[in-house]
């Protein structure tokens, strides 16, 4: 699968169907991450479960709170 | 003294008006560690009448690779951040007034702090105080701006009530359970970009050019070479318990205070006596003397070795102790040498 995340191409596993599944190849998972699929912000609820599709655009955000 | 401000008022989009309000506006910076100390220097260079600015820890070795108002005697003298912030402070802009707090921020301080305050930075290193600040954001009507960095690693975003969603609002929005301490170290590049964006969105709201706002939340990582914004206007829920229509400020409750906490990546417990007490610390480092090493006694703290643990003992009743991460350990040393 072929995504462009945080404006650059990258290159992921086949077996990375869903958002939840993204996050989790990405190491990020268990942190707080705002998801913004091609152009929606994705809600709490249905992120993990959203379905993803070769050349989808997603920008990834996570929260920290170090200062 | 008038050439002071000349290159900020040749700016078009401030100007000499723009000036003149940046001179009357009083910005709260709540933490005096890399992000705070940044922020201070800018606004304090840029001319605002007044900054406040709170912390409870003092100055360590470890802080000077990134914290830029701090120098190597402040480690030596074990230097509360908001005292040594102050100093330099004064020394770069002796027009502004700079009032210095040392303290833990609850929700009593919160409330007191923010009078008549025109802007609220966070410089703060946990989530705790952050929604604390949100929700006295809107409770308040003053605008507030988020940033954090680990390692090349950093984000912000600026809150307007009554606009903008608020940072109960985007939690809520996205799975929780991830707001841990971060203790992947940083690079003061990452601190210098969030400053930078936290800086320029404060200059805009003290010249009260809100049109001018970035309106995005912005990230970036300097060593990936990435840099992210975000529209998340969306994200705004009319039913938010901050900052919507039936509001009741949940971060502002006392019940939700603790008086003891873990302090973020620094193996080290704080404990808040129950009511406020004046620490004497010149009968404490005699009484402390006999079983301990007294490390450092300052005009606002005492930090003395017991064995294997640190105990810095703060004047405002506040004590700090180091090499645990134990709460009842913790306790038990306070409760011993100065219950
Ligand atoms: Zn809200």
């Amino acid at each position: 699968m072929r995504f462009f995340i945080n404006g650059d191409q990258v290159e992921v596993p086949a077996s990375v169907q869903t958002v939840g599944s993204l996050l989790e190849h990405f190491d990020i998972d268990n942190k707080v991450v705002i998801v913004e699929h091609n152009g929606n912000i994705l809600s709490k609820d249905t992120q993990t479960e959203q379905k993803l599709e070769d050349g989808d655009r997603l920008e990834l955000v996570h929260f920290v709170g170090g200062g | 003294m008038s050439e002071r401000y000349s290159r900020q008022e040749l700016f078009d989009p401030i100007g000499k008006e723009g000036q003149m309000k940046i001179q009357q506006k009083h910005v709260l910076i709540v933490g005096a560690g890399a992000l705070g100390t940044g922020s201070a220097e800018a606004l304090v260079r840029a001319g605002v009448q007044k900054i406040t600015i709170v912390d409870r820890d003092y100055v360590e070795w470890s802080n000077l690779q990134r914290q830029q108002l701090y120098h190597e005697q402040d480690a030596r003298n074990r230097l509360p951040k908001a005292v040594a912030a102050k100093r330099r402070l004064t020394e770069v802009n002796s027009e502004v007034e700079i009032d210095a707090r040392v303290m833990d921020v609850g929700v009593e301080e919160i409330e007191e702090l923010s009078r008549d305050i025109d802007l609220i930075m966070d410089a703060t290193d946990n989530f705790d105080i952050r929604m604390m600040i949100n929700d006295m954001s809107q409770k308040a009507n003053i605008p507030w701006i988020y940033g954090a960095c680990v390692g090349s690693y950093g984000i912000s975003y600026t809150i307007i009530p009554g606009e903008t969603p608020c940072l109960q609002c985007i939690l809520e929005t996205v799975p929780i359970g991830g707001l841990t301490c971060d203790t992947a170290g940083i690079i003061s590049p990452a601190v210098q970009m969030v400053v930078s964006y936290q800086v320029s969105e404060a200059m805009k709201i003290l010249v009260e050019d809100f049109q001018s706002l970035r309106k995005k939340l912005v990230s970036f990582d300097l060593w990936q070479n990435q840099h992210t914004f975000i529209q998340i206007d969306k994200i705004k829920k009319p039913n938010c318990l901050s900052c919507g229509h039936e509001r009741t400020y949940p971060n502002l409750s006392f019940t939700n205070q603790t008086k003891t906490a873990v302090l973020c990546g620094r193996d080290t417990v704080q404990i808040r006596p129950a009511e406020p007490v004046e620490r004497d610390l010149d009968h404490l480092t005699q009484a402390l003397s006999i079983d301990g090493e007294i490390d450092v006694q300052n005009p606002y703290l005492l930090s003395v070795d017991i064995n294997q643990h640190r105990l810095v003992i703060f004047k405002d009743g506040r004590v700090l102790i180091h090499g645990t991460k134990d709460i009842s350990e913790a306790k038990s040393l306070y409760y011993r040498y100065l219950g």
